[in-house]
């Protein structure tokens, strides 16, 4: 990391510079250490797709797959990403087809307002790439950490379970492509 | 029927579609429109909005339920490199007027306080900066002395307090904002002659939606247009001009606002106002576009919208039978700080607030009591959910005392399916319905005899096991009398009869149809459900259709998703633009044919002529044909090019309130009916409440599409288990809100959800509205609490537990264990 003077909320700030790898596309950034994941993401690198629902932790919809890992990007400073991989939920849509874990949400009506999918999509990843065959107690379990006030989960569930099958069945590829 | 409701009638039906089976897109669980723009995270909600030199504002909130404004030092914020500007109430007030309210008299509420706050949370000052992070650091350098002042936090209290314990000394003398009486028939009579009375008194506590996303405003002022315009995620942007413009002093006209996808409302965004005054107003004091997101905290202690905070003394007469003759109450309500909407959670009540059941007359007492609790809005149910509850309640604990089954007490006293269109006391009626039917339904679903040994077996065996059964109304499509009929007659206030929904389809050369909506997604399924109804009625496929939202300049009627109206107004909106569209497309693909427009008609997106396979002219070479070749056609005005219509559909169904208020009209017609049964296990030890078994059965008419139906019933049913089991606010007694955080509110998880949730539907068709579609948004959380109620106190029926208050989390539920355990020993 590099670091120059910035001046910022009455005190001096370093912005720090730091590599990172977001969708498959390498990008560099330099940003006041304070700074949020998730808001590095949706303003400094323009992904609106990571929701922002509570900034405490617990609503799980800015959940966002850090090196393979479902996180909650408000409780990361972006600084501490350096060198790593995210996928967003920009990053799982493939060229002009929804990933088969979007196309199960759609087919199973596993989201009403939107607002908390992303976050469901990316805990629903992290468990499928963690455990291809899952028991619906597993995935209530997995999931059980991303609050949705729309669905009562129960479609949520089945799209899960849906996008197992279909992962199963295709093999399908779950890196993420360049946006 | 009572005497009271003979000027009462019933207008004829206005509707144009009959219910009918076998249709091609309506009944169908057709995939959404809207998904694969939210699922590939290209939504566009508010935060999402972002406009050429926007700046951020942060809030400087009340630490203090109730205090005067001392001073406020803001030059340490202001100086702050980055700050923009940081404003007061004073400040605000230079530019804008206080917020509407519906209550008569009105309560004056600044969208920045002035003078002094009235809940924990309230805004005293605003910092409008480069970027959110140099915002709120600001914030925490303006400095605000103050004198404290009596909280008031418990109803009753707060209903007799005076002096310095006033919210609204300037206004009124007392903190009960409205205190009306209402008796609608004989009540005094039938409780005089009645054998049994069953009295209860009952709490419903406050909770709110908590959508996950929050409200928020992008917002800029042009000094030179002399209006606003601004970005919101309120459910209500084409009438919410009307209802602002005097608080921004522009005219209606010069408000534009846009609408934005919603991350879910369940009521909770209906208006909004204060929100966009508060930040179209710093923008204009800015001089730049603002954008102010509220963070949760604010969303939980100013966001306006805390759901209903209820006492109940309520009374049911009976005749020696069990036959229910009279229902009264007397209800105080905890509004909070302000009245923005009236009583108007009471009004909505009064359309069901008899439930499934023949009662002959009602009374009510209603007194809204003002608190340092933040100010009610509406919730899922808007008042209805509470009514539901205390009518269930009242059931059960009739059963109780006749000795009676309370299952077959409910049916001795259900109507019955051939005395619809049903007139309750209150004036509003049930359209339709078949309440045995969906009953019988949700018992074979449930195995509701089976199960009910079951329990009883496991009782007997020590274990806390029981089941609930609930049977209640769904009121859709609402009329807005429900926000001023209760309301002082001599000062009535906002009377308006209309709640309108617009449309504009108009066929592209391309063949494409393209439709302008006039309300928000919310998380409701509006481009699908129009989808549905247009390629029903138009014989064409829904992919053709292209959806667009137009702003409240653009637009036309719309008073979006709320009050359960949206699929069954957009339905008749749809049905009028289709009946305009079609006689256009017959006019022109006639001419086209060379036959008359009476020997052609609609057949898969083409008009075709009767009884010949051949003859037919595609939609989109009509149009296309209309829009660029006018020639072709004779010349006259009804060929004039293109084929375009805007449509409307008023509410189907209402009439006026008595001018005595003996009944308050129809208002509320379209009415739907749901059982829900559950069975339980409680931890003794605990308090801790399992699901074992979950059946919902409901009946919203005819479906358009039965997958989001389900969607909405079961996300209800989730509301109503939290309210139920977990949610509610905590205020200590400085007034503090102790609870404010996803962490402490305990909203259902996957987890909590029940493991077996069977959903049943019943189709009885409304014989008003297009398709005989009825409402569904709310349901689930009108059923759920009556029905998981019920299941708890027959779990703990041989340990004595009464509910009487909801909700009932572990340690509530323990101290009821607890408190029945010693008055049995002693």
């Amino acid at each position: 990391m590099t670091g120059n003077q910035f001046t910022e909320g009455g005190t001096n700030m370093t912005k720090v510079s730091f590599k990172v790898t977001v969708n498959g596309r390498a990008r560099e950034a330099t940003v006041p250490p304070r700074m949020l994941l998730s808001d590095f993401i949706r303003q400094e690198l323009s992904l609106p797709g990571t929701h922002v629902g509570c900034e405490h932790g617990v609503c799980g919809s800015c959940n966002v797959i850090v090196d393979g890992q479902a996180v909650r990007s408000c409780l990361m400073f972006a600084v501490q990403v350096e060198g790593s991989e995210i996928t967003t939920v920009e990053g799982l849509t493939q060229g002009d087809a929804l990933h088969p874990i979007q196309q199960a949400f759609w087919e199973e009506h596993g989201l009403q307002c939107g607002f908390c999918t992303p976050g469901m999509l990316a805990t629903a990843q992290e468990l499928l790439a963690q455990n291809p065959d899952p028991t619906d107690d597993e995935i209530r379990e997995a999931i059980s950490g991303n609050l949705c006030r729309c669905t009562g989960y129960e479609f949520i569930i089945s799209a899960i379970r849906s996008a197992a099958v279909k992962l199963r069945e295709t093999d399908t590829e779950t890196t993420p492509q360049p946006v | 029927m009572s005497s009271h409701l003979k000027s009462n009638v019933i207008p004829p039906s206005r509707q144009r579609e009959v219910p009918r089976t076998g249709m091609t897109w309506i009944g169908q669980s057709m995939k959404r429109v809207e998904d694969p723009r939210i699922l590939s995270g290209k939504g566009g909600y508010i935060d999402d909005v972002a406009v050429p030199g926007m700046a951020h504002a942060a809030m400087v909130s009340s630490p203090h339920a109730h205090a005067r404004i001392v001073s406020i030092d803001t030059s340490k914020a202001k100086a702050l490199p980055g700050v923009i500007g940081v404003y007061t109430g004073e400040d605000l007030a230079t530019v804008a007027d206080p917020c509407p309210s519906f209550a008569a008299p009105p309560i004056t509420q600044h969208a920045i306080s002035v003078g002094k706050v009235r809940h924990v949370g309230e805004v005293v000052a605003a910092v409008v900066a480069e970027d959110r992070y140099i915002a709120e650091d600001a914030a925490e350098l303006v400095e605000v002395e103050w004198e404290i002042l009596p909280p008031n936090v418990d109803l009753e209290v707060a209903a007799a307090a005076a002096g310095d314990a006033l919210l609204h000394p300037d206004d009124r003398d007392s903190n009960v904002a409205l205190d009306e009486s209402f008796s609608f028939g004989d009540v005094d009579q039938h409780f005089a002659e009645a054998h049994t009375v069953v009295k209860r008194r009952l709490r419903w506590q406050r909770s709110s939606a908590q959508a996950i996303e929050t409200c928020g405003v992008v917002a800029q002022f042009d000094p030179f247009k002399g209006g606003y315009t601004i970005h919101s995620n309120s459910n209500f942007y084409n009438f919410i001009p009307f209802v602002i413009g005097g608080s921004l002093r522009v005219s209606p006209g010069e408000l534009r606002i846009i609408p934005v996808l919603t991350g879910g409302s369940f009521g909770s965004k209906v208006f909004n106002h204060k929100i966009i005054i508060l930040t179209a107003g710093l923008a204009r004091l800015a001089g730049v576009p603002v954008k102010y997101i509220e963070d949760r905290l604010e969303h939980f202690t100013n966001s306006d919208s805390h759901g209903s905070d209820r006492l109940y003394d309520a009374e049911l007469a009976m005749a020696e039978d069990g036959t229910f003759t009279s229902l009264r109450f007397t209800v105080m309500d905890d509004y909070g700080a302000y009245l923005q909407f009236g009583v108007g959670t009471h009004g909505n009540a009064m359309a069901q607030v008899t439930g499934p059941y023949q009662i002959q007359s009602f009374g009510m007492r209603v007194m809204a009591v003002l608190t340092n609790k933040t100010q009610q809005g509406p919730y899922r149910g808007f008042g209805s959910e509470v009514t539901n509850w205390v009518m269930e309640r009242m059931v059960d604990a009739a059963a109780e005392e006749l000795g009676r089954d309370p299952v077959a007490l409910r049916e001795q006293n259900m109507i019955q399916p051939d005395q619809f269109p049903y007139m309750i006391p209150t004036g509003n009626i049930y359209d339709s319905g078949n309440f045995q039917k969906v009953l019988e339904e949700a018992k074979t679903m449930f195995d509701f005899d089976g199960w009910r040994s079951k329990a009883r077996a496991m009782r007997a065996k020590g274990r806390c096991v029981g089941v609930g059964l609930a049977t209640c109304m769904e009121r859709s499509v609402y009329g807005p009398t429900e926000w001023w009929s209760l309301n002082n007659k001599e000062t009535p206030g906002f009377t308006l009869t209309s709640t309108p929904e617009g449309i504009t389809v108009r066929l592209d050369p391309s063949g494409k149809m393209f439709v302008t909506l006039n309300s928000p997604m919310v998380g409701n399924s509006p481009e699908t459900v129009v989808a549905q109804i247009l390629a029903e009625r138009l014989t064409i496929a829904p992919e053709d259709i292209v959806f667009n939202y137009s702003d409240s300049q653009s637009g036309f009627n719309g008073v979006g998703p709320q009050g359960s109206r949206f699929t069954a107004m957009i339905a008749g909106a749809c049905v009028s633009a289709s009946i305009k569209l079609e006689e256009k497309l017959k006019r022109f693909g006639a001419h086209m044919l060379q036959r008359r427009p009476e020997d052609v008609e609609l057949r898969n997106g083409a008009v075709a002529v009767k009884g010949l396979k051949d003859q037919e002219k595609a939609f989109g070479e009509i149009a296309l044909t209309s829009s660029f070749f006018r020639l072709s056609f004779p010349d006259g005005e009804e060929f004039d090019s293109g084929i375009e219509t805007t449509a409307v559909y008023d509410h189907p169904l209402s009439t006026d309130p008595a001018e005595d208020r003996s009944h308050l009209g129809i208002f509320y017609p379209i009415v739907g009916h749901i059982c829900h049964i559950v069975a339980v296990e409680v931890d003794p030890g605990t308090g801790k409440v399992e699901i074992l078994d979950y059946t919902a059965v409901h009946d919203n008419g005819t479906m358009v599409n039965p997958r989001t139906l389900a969607g909405q019933v079961w996300g209800g049913t989730a509301n109503g288990i939290g309210t139920t089991l977990s949610e509610v606010f905590e205020y200590d007694e400085d007034g503090q809100f102790t609870n404010p955080n996803f962490a402490e509110f305990a909203m259902p998880t996957a987890n909590e959800m029940p493991r077996n949730f069977k959903l049943g539907h019943v189709e009885t068709p409304s014989p008003y509205t297009e398709y005989g579609i009825k409402g569904g948004g709310e349901g689930g959380r009108l059923g759920a609490p009556s029905a998981l109620t019920s299941a708890i106190e027959d779990a703990l029926s041989d340990r004595g537990v009464k509910i009487a208050s909801l909700p009932v989390t572990p340690p509530i539920l323990r101290g009821l264990i607890r408190d029945a355990e010693q008055a049995a020993t002693g």
